[in-house]
């Protein structure tokens, strides 16, 4: 069923929307938005609440393929629910997969030997493993780019904390054995395109990042099955890696010793060269001009204020989000509430490891009647911090501009 | 492969029945729209990404379609997509 934008300010109004959610999602439900403002006018007015079988309502960007992102009140909770963690499919073919038949090839002609896995021995036969890690889409935010450039057209929500469980990639490789002239590992998964012509979405690892101890063949999300628009029944998770190597639905893995050249490896989510500060670098991809995406930049979101908030004046505040980065862990956020003027540091929240997103809160205690500008920034452990300016690319990518909030006290 | 991907396509059709609650705007074109692009994606992608594309942006969107994603579409339909997506969806 669907709502408009119009029906969910009612609906939320009168605590239906998000009934038994926790307090500050309905405080802020009650005059939620469907992304921030400078989305492109039409992505806001073709979006609403809508719901997959099961999830909760989330923002709809595309029907076909779905493409759903989560509201920010989730992101006030340490891990997002599964039932409310976004969904993206780059095709239209999305079979339910059948646990019990599903198979994992693994070999290829880099790798001493092939073989196949079932669920119960990828559970049974191999050490299972479970890490926090942020999932982001590449193009998270891609549409506060300016100038706007096309895409899904996300705002904030294109993105998950959870805890994942399953098996080490590294271990299931060594059992097919890589041999020295392993250059990438290529993957694919079981869903495809409408079309025959159109470029199945298969992706590469570097082979030293697939053999990384914390790239996962993972069964379990926040201690429950994966839910199908999360990649049941097996997904990659590769911590501190943006989201588009994180194959749903896995059925195939395979060594090789040349670079993979697939539309969705060498043409597509491939950031400028030099415009980033990115540790990681997949260098049998690069080219003169552009290299793949790979580490997660250094970012943060505001979680219980939007833009135009109003706050009353002389009673106590709280400004509350998280800060995440590409895995080498969030050092320090600093905020400021006078548009940038002054920052002080927020309180952390517990580490739930280095790739998980930390939890932040920045007390007023007073505020007085007045016009302020809200904003956070995050610093990692290697002093990268985020972007005060959008570093423009075709592609919207690495969106990690500091936010500037409006907020209202009186 | 292929009746699987059919199949996968019918059950998705009854699984995102609000897909047919989207509607273009009324133009020259509209048809031909309807007709090229719904095979493999459902029409919100257009209002989507909108309006910020002028003509050489929308070109380029169909020619990556035609191109890239192997989209079967007439190259006689090619002008009036465009023009229709740049009358009803373009860069004002």
């Amino acid at each position: 069923m669907g709502f408009n934008r119009r029906d969910f300010v009612k609906l939320s109004t009168s605590g239906l929307a998000l009934a038994g959610a926790a307090p500050w999602i309905t405080a802020l439900a009650a005059d939620a938005q469907l992304g921030p403002a400078a989305l492109p006018q039409g992505a806001l007015e073709s979006s609403l609440l809508d719901t997959l079988p099961g999830k909760v309502a989330l923002i709809k960007k595309t029907y076909r393929p779905p493409n759903f992102e989560t509201p920010t009140a989730y992101f006030n909770e340490a891990f997002t629910p599964n039932d409310a963690f976004f969904v993206r499919y780059h095709l239209a073919g999305i079979p339910q997969v059948d646990a019990a038949r599903w198979k994992l090839t693994v070999g290829g002609e880099a790798a001493e030997k092939s073989f196949e896995l079932n669920l119960d021995a990828l559970k049974r036969e191999f050490e299972p493993i479970e890490i926090a890690a942020v999932c982001q889409c590449s193009g998270n935010r891609r549409g506060l780019s300016i100038p706007h450039v096309p895409g899904v057209e996300w705002g904030y929500g294109a993105m998950g904390n959870a805890k994942w469980k399953g098996a080490r990639l590294k271990d299931v490789l060594a059992r097919a054995g890589l041999k020295k002239d392993a250059v990438e590992v290529v993957y694919d998964g079981a869903d495809g395109p409408a079309l025959d012509k159109t470029p199945d979405f298969v992706k590469s690892l570097p082979v030293w990042k697939a053999l990384d101890e914390n790239a996962l063949l993972a069964y379990e999300m926040n201690g429950e099955p994966l839910p199908h628009w999360n990649g049941y029944p097996v997904r990659l998770v590769v911590p501190g890696w943006t989201a588009t190597y994180w194959m749903k639905h896995i059925t195939s893995i395979q060594a090789v010793s040349k670079p993979y050249n697939g539309f969705w490896m060498e043409k597509a989510y491939r950031i400028p060269k030099g415009k980033f500060a990115i540790v990681d670098r997949f260098i049998s991809q690069e080219t003169e001009a552009n290299t793949p995406i790979t580490e997660m930049v250094t970012n943060s979101l505001i979680t219980n204020l939007q833009d135009g908030a109003s706050l009353p004046a002389g009673k106590a505040a709280v400004v509350r989000g998280i800060a995440w980065d590409g895995g080498f862990g969030i050092r320090t956020v600093d905020v400021s509430i006078d548009g940038g003027a002054t920052w002080r540091p927020a309180d952390l929240g517990a580490d739930l490891g280095r790739f998980s997103w930390r939890q932040w809160t920045y007390a007023i205690p007073a505020p007085q009647a007045g016009s302020y500008m809200v904003m956070a920034k995050a610093t990692n452990a290697i002093g990268a911090s985020q972007a005060f300016d959008l570093v423009f690319n075709p592609a919207g990518y690495h969106n990690n501009v500091v936010q500037r909030l409006k907020v209202q006290v009186a | 492969m292929k009746t699987i991907v059919l199949l996968t396509l019918l059950m998705a059709a009854s699984a995102f029945a609000d897909e047919s609650a989207i509607k273009l705007k009324e133009g020259a074109g509209r048809d031909l729209v309807e007709k090229d692009c719904v095979a493999c994606h459902s029409l919100d992608y257009i209002p989507m990404n909108s309006p910020f594309l002028d003509r050489k942006g929308w070109e380029a969107s169909v020619t990556k379609m035609i191109k890239a994603m192997g989209a079967p579409i007439a190259a006689e339909d090619v002008p009036g997509l465009v023009d229709y997506l740049v009358r009803n969806y373009g860069k004002p």
